[in-house]
């Protein structure tokens, strides 16, 4: 139980507060929790001790959920309200998904991401992800004995930003502040990098369960900058389950196995695998519905030979993202392997034999992206440790647009820095043309019709000009979480182009809200007071920071009125907080912040002109 | 909201000379100082006026690294401040010799990619380079010594095609690879 911290009077306790925050590593065959205790990065296990919740989850008829083990053991009995690899049906169409044929479940084909019909109704993946969010919140919250400040959730390197933006999703369902998501690979770097007080360049080589990526960094002096990420978000262990699996029906002459017999081998599958890194051979028994028994001998040379081109199509990836780093295998200092599928020996092998040298595996592969997503999700939530470190990522495919013949033409490069943009400028091509439409994709082919479509945008309320008259500038904006915003402005009228936003994938926020709304946890009333304990949060974060700010740079910048403007605001909203009124909570934050913005400017000058340490540019000339 | 005022140009945001020659690790020393200050991990617990101050400085900085790292762009940014368009969009116009030399690199590449002869991109593209770096030499003292900015305007648009080349070599090794 923790003790309540009490400061002294006069004196602001917040920056002696420690925020609870954690990191999550949302896997698509297990997921964990992790966090930083007494400047240690730790997981934290449930109450049996474990450290790993498989990422499954069952539906069941009344419509209570089973997370985890629970839902795991009973997956061959109840296939088709069992959901495992999940993450494979993030952000993605039916269309999308390789093999949906073989997988029994009841595909339901919404337009932009595939749903799932199960006995407690059709789920959406963010969902189904939502639920194993919810025991690992849940676990962290009784671990650290109060509410998260937030959490820092991983995804894959090479996620596109409509899996990006349905694990935010999920993550928001479960009533996780997002504080970031951040990369796999990278989330390993960090905590590999910050452990071995590693410099140079270093590559992740991270094999999943379903996803495969691999990062070029540069460590240098506490800056984790990354040169390169590239992969393939449907490429993992399971892949190699399948090869197996498929080896078995041909041995014992099977085809057409109902969804039952398929888990069930599946699951022997992935066992035999596991069992092949420590021994030479293993025997796979099992008995399937029709009574038939199983029982064959799988040899390790057997096993390498049907996997050779699974761990042949992770070279690929390797190979491009060192010539976008532009480096050579011999530049790299290390290899930081990531992912229970780096165990496999053959895919070590091949590791070591293309960098030539033997990977690092002093670190759990399982647990290492977790820990180095607490160590950030500390830093993020404002719980500043002793050593301060800078962390730059880039965006790992590029951004588009469509342009005439249905090419895509690149507004953002892959393996830019984020947060990254680029204004580009549009203009009509008929006289009187008032409204036009964007075409936003994501990927490295030429046409259009290859790559990721990610948002159609209209742009209306153009005055009417002759053809190329118009002068549209669109802003496209790449945050640090790699998500794509985008917003547009008329120039040489000076009205503002109205924008629609009609994302091709994913969820609308009034979805959001609904699956908030439906979820039995949640009456009308809970909604009300989870709004109010969020705005209330929030409220209380946004005063302490602006009397932090004012503390610190008030009367440097600021003259009277301002200082009296802005101090009337925080008044306002003090007021407000003893209220239960959510809304007046909000509209008052809001006001706090827009009078806020100038100073925030002021001080960003500030910062940014003592960044470079007051030398005056004459000293530096060469 | 208006974004801030950024007044400064991308050298003296990075606290560099206006000069074509560079210090590359001063440059890259510079452009961490700058993020520890601005990026928005830094600022993730503070007040959303503040968060988005900070996107909006750290896309400037990465903005600023980006077109400094690179000559070619920064060449044609720092004609650009010396009042040099150097029309790469439409002044397409090059001399009839090095169009030439334009057509036997593409011919080669396309050679080299028909073949699957990755060991002959390699090679095109160390020749490549070594070009790019002899034209990286004529551009510094065109544009920091004698200051004859026209003629630098020819080479910057020279240095953009050969990127092009570049990238050509690149997505040749990628489609090897791919198939």
């Amino acid at each position: 139980m923790a003790l309540l911290q009490i400061s002294e009077p006069g004196l602001s306790p917040a920056p002696h507060e420690h925020r609870l925050a954690v990191g999550i590593d949302l896997g698509t065959t297990n997921s964990l929790v992790a966090t930083v205790r007494n400047g240690i990065s730790v997981v934290l296990n449930d109450e049996n001790g474990r450290a790993l919740l498989p990422s499954v989850v069952r539906y069941l008829a009344d419509g209570s959920t089973r997370v985890g083990e629970a839902a795991q053991t009973v997956q061959s009995e109840d296939p088709a309200n069992t959901i495992i690899s999940v993450k494979r049906f993030m952000g993605r169409g039916l269309s999308d998904i390789g093999g949906v044929n073989g997988l029994p479940y009841r595909f339901v084909d919404a337009p932009g991401m595939v749903q799932l019909r199960t006995v407690a109704g059709v789920k959406s993946p963010v969902e189904v992800s939502a639920e194993i969010l919810k025991v690992l919140r849940a676990r962290a919250e009784a671990a650290l004995g109060g509410s998260l400040t937030g959490a820092v959730i991983t995804v894959p390197a090479y996620f596109d930003d409509a899996q990006r933006q349905a694990t935010k999703d999920a993550a928001k369902l479960a009533g996780l502040n997002v504080l970031r998501l951040l990369n796999e690979p990278t989330a390993a770097a960090i905590a590999y990098g910050l452990d071995n007080a590693a410099e140079g360049l270093y590559a992740v080589y991270d094999l999943g369960g379903g996803t495969f990526d691999i990062s070029i960094l540069k460590l240098s002096r506490g800056v984790f900058e990354v040169l390169a990420a590239n992969g393939n978000s449907a490429l993992g262990g399971d892949d190699f389950d399948h090869r197996i699996y498929c080896w078995l029906l041909e041995k014992n002459g099977l085809s057409a196995l109902g969804a039952s017999d398929t888990r069930l081998l599946l699951t022997r599958a992935r066992a035999a695998k596991e069992e092949l890194t420590e021994h030479a051979e293993t025997r796979v028994t099992a008995i399937l519905q029709s009574g038939e028994a199983i029982d064959t001998v799988l040899a390790r040379q057997d096993f390498h030979d049907m996997s050779q081109n699974l761990v042949a199509r992770t070279l690929q990836p390797m190979r491009r993202a060192l010539r976008d780093a532009g480096l050579k295998v011999e530049d790299i200092k290390g290899v930081v392997m990531v992912g229970g599928a780096t165990r496999m020996p053959q895919v070590q092998r091949a590791v070591a034999e293309f960098f030539g040298q033997a990977p690092l595996t002093n670190l759990d592969p399982d647990k290492v992206v977790a820990l180095g997503a607490a160590i950030q999700a500390n830093v993020l939530a404002g719980n500043r440790g002793g050593d301060d470190w800078l962390l730059l990522d880039v965006i790992p495919l590029s951004l588009g647009i469509e342009t005439m013949g249905g090419l895509s033409e690149k507004i953002i490069p892959r393996n830019s820095t984020i947060p990254t943009a680029r204004a580009q400028d549009f203009t009509t091509f008929r006289d009187g043309q008032t409204a036009m439409s964007i075409h936003v994709v994501q990927g490295e082919r030429e046409l259009v019709s290859d790559c990721r479509s990610l948002a159609k945008f209209e742009l209306r309320g153009i005055p009417p000009m002759v053809a190329g008259a118009a002068r549209i500038r669109i802003t496209f904006q790449v945050d640090a979480d790699g998500l794509l915003n985008v917003s547009a402005r008329e120039l040489g009228s000076g009205v503002e182009a109205a924008i629609t936003v009609k994302p091709s994938y994913g969820l609308s926020d009034t979805e959001i809200t609904r699956m908030l709304q439906d979820s039995s946890q949640y009456a009308q009333d809970d909604m009300q007071l989870r709004t109010l304990r969020e705005h209330q949060v929030e409220a209380r974060q946004l005063l302490e920071a602006v009397q932090n700010a004012l503390e610190q740079d008030g009367t440097e910048l600021l003259d009277e009125t301002e200082q009296t403007r802005i101090r009337g605001s925080m008044d306002e909203l003090r007021a407000l907080l003893q209220t239960d009124d959510h809304h007046a909570i909000k509209r008052a934050i809001t006001r706090l912040n827009d009078a806020t913005t100038a100073f925030a400017q002021a001080r960003m000058d500030k910062s940014v002109s003592r960044a470079l340490g007051g030398r005056k540019l004459t000293d530096l000339e060469i | 909201m208006s974004a801030p005022d950024f007044q400064q140009d991308f050298f003296q945001l990075l606290g560099l000379p206006q000069n074509f020659r560079l210090d590359n690790a001063l440059l890259e020393q510079h452009y961490h100082a700058l993020q520890e200050q601005v990026h928005p991990d830094k600022f993730s617990h503070l007040s959303e006026a503040e968060r988005r101050v900070s996107m909006q400085w750290a896309t400037r900085v990465n903005e600023a690294y980006q077109t400094l790292s690179n000559p070619a762009m920064r060449a044609r940014y720092l004609l650009s401040l010396r009042g040099i368009d150097i029309q790469d969009e439409n002044n397409t116009a090059m001399p009839a010799e090095f169009l030439m030399e334009q057509m036997e690199w593409r011919e080669a590449i396309e050679e080299a990619r028909q073949a699957r002869d990755a060991a002959g991109l390699d090679k095109l593209e160390a020749r490549l380079q070594h070009d790019m770096y002899g034209l990286e030499t004529q551009l510094a003292a065109r544009i920091d010594d004698s200051r004859d900015y026209v003629e630098a305007a020819g080479d910057v648009r020279k240095l953009r095609f050969m990127e092009k080349l570049a990238q050509e070599i690149a997505s040749a090794l990628d489609a090897i690879d791919t198939d």
